[in-house]
């Protein structure tokens, strides 16, 4: 059943009788706010603590047009046991993939607790009519996906039709059953913080259990500031109404280093209740074996060479 | 407001996320065991003799004995000046003053991690702020200045600009290299000489000055530093061949140097206290205003007569306001000036601990509601957690005087006009900071707020190129751009 869209007192959609509240966000001052926090020190456990805890909140992704069940099936190995060689690095939170290789995903990892998410509603556009954007859904949640990532038409956004934004999400939500859904704003389409904000109080008004920076189809994708203010945004939520939404940042973060400056990001912002799969994910695919390779490092103080790693 | 219960309930972080302490390391500074006075570009021994410790404030251990001043070594230091002055610094060819200028500043860079770390040891600053504000902005002074240096009679055309001879003065201990690359720059490019008297508590960072001067190879004479307690800093005011004293402290100090200058001929500028207003509009965006708030009251644990000291917020957004600035304050980090971590560091000395706890107990009888967020002191050091006073009224004390700490008082406003007669309610006037989204409201209040400097969507900004200073109580003169030359300037 679709959530009852709960709207922070004071953030009004346009399409109620009283006017917005979504409020502003100053550039200058809330990318000086990220740039501070990135440069937190964080060492010794409390890294290999943020390496693992970045590990179990990876949604391994692979959406591309040459995706197989082969490829599919291999990310889902790696997802279930991403270091081989050392079997207390926890497996991940999902594998993300396009609707037709869910089944596959969904074969492979069995019963071992990771999730599948696929992305729906023509990704990575979602330039399409809504028919067939909720026919997608539909299919997708009846395959039995776990978690859904839509896509809001940035088209409509960016003329103005918040509505359009903001109905979407909810007749996606509806048809979504069991399944969570993610809404990707693709920000680096979206131009201003303001309008960032705004998509994310649309996407949660609308339903949404996760809100998603990107696509990764579209430079830039994730940003500190930019999870930073859609972080305040879930803040604000979080304060008015008591529901909690979670975050993906997605789509150009490829380092341990970066991962840990998110989590100290979502930490400073959300504080601890936050640090957990349920609600803060990454989604990438080559940051992986990065934190692998940092986590061994942890271990035993030593670089290993990246061929210790596999590519999949 | 939603459910006020979840807003202030925050569970600890788990211990496997604490951040781990992250000290820069000591070893970059060499210290001596004692300093003299830097005088004719050598240290010399005091005239009387007297040596006294200058004290890390973070863990009361001291550093290095300093020298201190009296009549007589004052006046060796002005006739140093005076010499040096006359023996070339004055009619030297300007670019060469520009050339040693330039040096300064570019030796400021190449030795800033050993400076900031000095300034955090000495003053208790956390090294964040020594790093990325102090030191970055001294050399941006020197710079500045430097580039003026040849080029005076474009600064002021028409005026046929002199330099007016030894510049006497008296810095403050909250900013101790800064505050002294604002008085020595513009000094030096205008072809002056200066006797420079740092503060008693934070003396440090002016004598390895000393050491960037002979570095740079700075004339003797150019610049003399004399340390010492008021009395040192009163000698140096009094001194009949100073030409022009530049002052910035407390505001009772500037006072009395206003009187013992009074008839002398001497040329003066005060930067003195301030209790600014910070404005939050009910427009603004609220988590940046907060981190403004943030910014302009803890920032140097306070110790900042600019510092936003005075909240007016919107009664619109009051709740909302307060919850996020409370919220935030509890993630504030205090603690070791050196841990790179550090939000906010040390008190600068005992004596000013006593005039904060001294100020927040008055506030408290007063009637203020007083909210601190649950923070670890160090046992040892003089340490004063964040505070905020709620449900202040524009009598109490805590909103009238200068407290020069980590001390919020907020007060709330409902239309403009309102946010404009609280901001100027106070004998002070160095600085307000307005935070709205509409344009033509920060250009409306910055014309009615009777401050010198005023920051929209920002607060605690400093450039070299924007002249700073204040109004009524908070002083006269400015110091920064073309306006902080001109004071150290005769025009024929």
């Amino acid at each position: 059943m679709a959530q009852a869209p709960a709207l922070p007192r004071g953030f009004e959609l346009p399409l109620e009788p009283r006017l917005p509240r979504i409020g502003s966000v100053d550039q200058v001052a809330v990318e000086e706010r990220a740039a501070d926090l990135s440069r937190r020190s964080i060492k010794r456990e409390s890294k290999l603590f943020a390496l693992d805890l970045a590990v179990r909140m990876m949604d391994l992704t692979t959406l591309e047009g040459a995706d197989t069940p082969g490829k599919v099936a291999a990310l889902s190995s790696k997802a279930m046991r991403p270091d081989p060689s050392d079997l207390t690095v926890p497996p991940v939170a999902a594998v993300c993939v396009y609707p037709n290789l869910v089944p596959h995903a969904l074969e492979r990892l069995g019963d071992s607790g990771v999730k599948v998410a696929s992305v729906a509603t023509a990704f990575p556009s979602g330039q399409s009519p809504l028919e067939i954007k909720v026919e997608e859904v539909a299919r997708v949640a009846e395959m039995g996906a776990h978690e859904i990532d839509m896509v809001i038409d940035r088209g409509a956004f960016l003329s103005g039709n918040y509505a359009k934004v903001y109905d979407e999400v909810r007749r996606v939500k509806e048809v979504c059953g069991a399944a969570h859904l993610k809404v990707i704003l693709e920000t680096g389409e979206l131009g201003t913080y303001d309008n960032v904000r705004r998509a994310s109080l649309l996407a949660v008004a609308g339903g949404a259990d996760f809100i998603k920076t990107s696509t990764g189809k579209i430079q830039p994708a994730a940003t500190l500031p930019v999870t930073l203010v859609m972080l305040e945004a879930i803040r604000d939520v979080y304060e008015e109404t008591g529901r909690r939404v979670g975050m993906k940042p997605a789509g150009g973060i490829r380092y341990a280093k970066q991962a840990v400056q998110y989590l100290v990001l979502l930490n400073e912002t959300l504080g601890p209740e936050w640090l957990t799969p349920d609600l803060f994910r990454f989604g990438a695919s080559s940051l992986l074996n990065d934190v692998l390779l940092q986590i061994r490092k942890e271990k035993t103080g030593r670089y290993q060479s990246p061929d210790y790693f596999t590519l999949d | 407001m939603g459910s006020p219960a979840l807003k202030h309930d925050r569970s600890p972080v788990p211990s496997a996320f604490e951040y781990a302490p992250a000290p820069e390391s000591r070893d970059v500074v060499q210290l001596q065991e004692r300093y003299g006075l830097f005088i004719g570009g050598e240290f010399v021994e005091p005239h009387s003799g007297e040596f006294h410790p200058s004290i890390s404030p973070a863990t009361e251990e001291p550093l290095a004995e300093v020298a201190y001043a009296d009549a007589e070594d004052v006046a060796l230091a002005v006739t140093a000046a005076r010499e040096a002055f006359h023996d070339g610094w004055s009619d030297i060819a300007p670019e060469e003053r520009a050339k040693y200028m330039y040096r300064i500043a570019r030796i400021l860079q190449e030795r800033s991690r050993e400076f900031a770390v000095l300034e955090s040891l000495d003053g208790g600053k956390p090294i964040r702020e020594s790093r990325d504000v102090d030191l970055p902005l001294a050399a941006a002074h020197f710079f500045y200045y430097a580039g003026w240096a040849d080029k005076l009679e474009y600064a002021f055309p028409n005026r046929t600009p002199r330099p007016l001879g030894v510049a006497g003065q008296v810095i403050p201990w909250n900013f101790p290299l800064l505050m002294l690359s604002w008085k020595v720059a513009p000094a030096l490019a205008a072809g002056n000489t200066v006797v420079l008297k740092p503060a008693e508590t934070t003396p440090l960072t002016a004598l390895l000055f000393c050491d960037v001067l002979r570095q740079a190879e700075v004339p003797a004479g150019v610049v003399n530093i004399v340390t010492g307690d008021g009395r040192a800093g009163a000698e140096v005011v009094k001194h009949p061949d100073v030409d022009k004293v530049a002052f910035t402290g407390s505001t009772e100090v500037g006072k009395e140097i206003q009187r013992a200058v009074a008839g002398t001929g001497k040329k003066l500028t005060l930067e003195l206290g301030g209790k600014a207003a910070n404005i939050i509009f009910d427009d603004a965006p609220l988590d940046q205003a907060v981190e403004g708030i943030v910014n302009g009251i803890y920032f140097n644990q306070g110790h900042v007569c600019c510092a936003g000291s005075r909240l007016l917020v919107q009664e619109s957004i009051y709740e909302q306001v307060i919850a996020k600035l409370k919220r935030r304050m509890g993630t504030l980090r205090v603690g070791d000036p050196l841990d790179k971590n550090t939000d906010v560091g040390a008190i600068n000395s005992k004596a000013q601990l006593d005039r904060i706890t001294e100020l927040v107990a008055a506030g408290e009888e007063e009637g203020a509601e007083i909210y601190q967020p649950p923070c670890r002191l160090p046992e040892k050091g003089w340490w004063f957690a964040p505070t905020v006073f709620t449900n202040v009224a524009q009598s109490y004390r805590i909103a009238q005087e200068e407290i020069f700490g980590p001390v919020l008082s907020v007060l709330t406003f409902r239309t403009p006009d309102e946010a404009v007669e609280k901001a100027n309610n106070t004998p002070y006037g160095l600085s307000a900071g307005v935070w709205t989204e509409k344009g033509s409201r920060i250009l409306s209040m910055a014309q009615q707020l009777r401050a010198g400097v005023i920051w929209a969507n920002t607060y605690n900004r400093f450039d070299p190129g924007s002249p700073f200073g204040g109004y009524k109580e908070s002083g006269f003169g400015r110091e920064g751009g073309l306006h902080g030359l001109e004071p150290y300037m005769r025009f024929e």
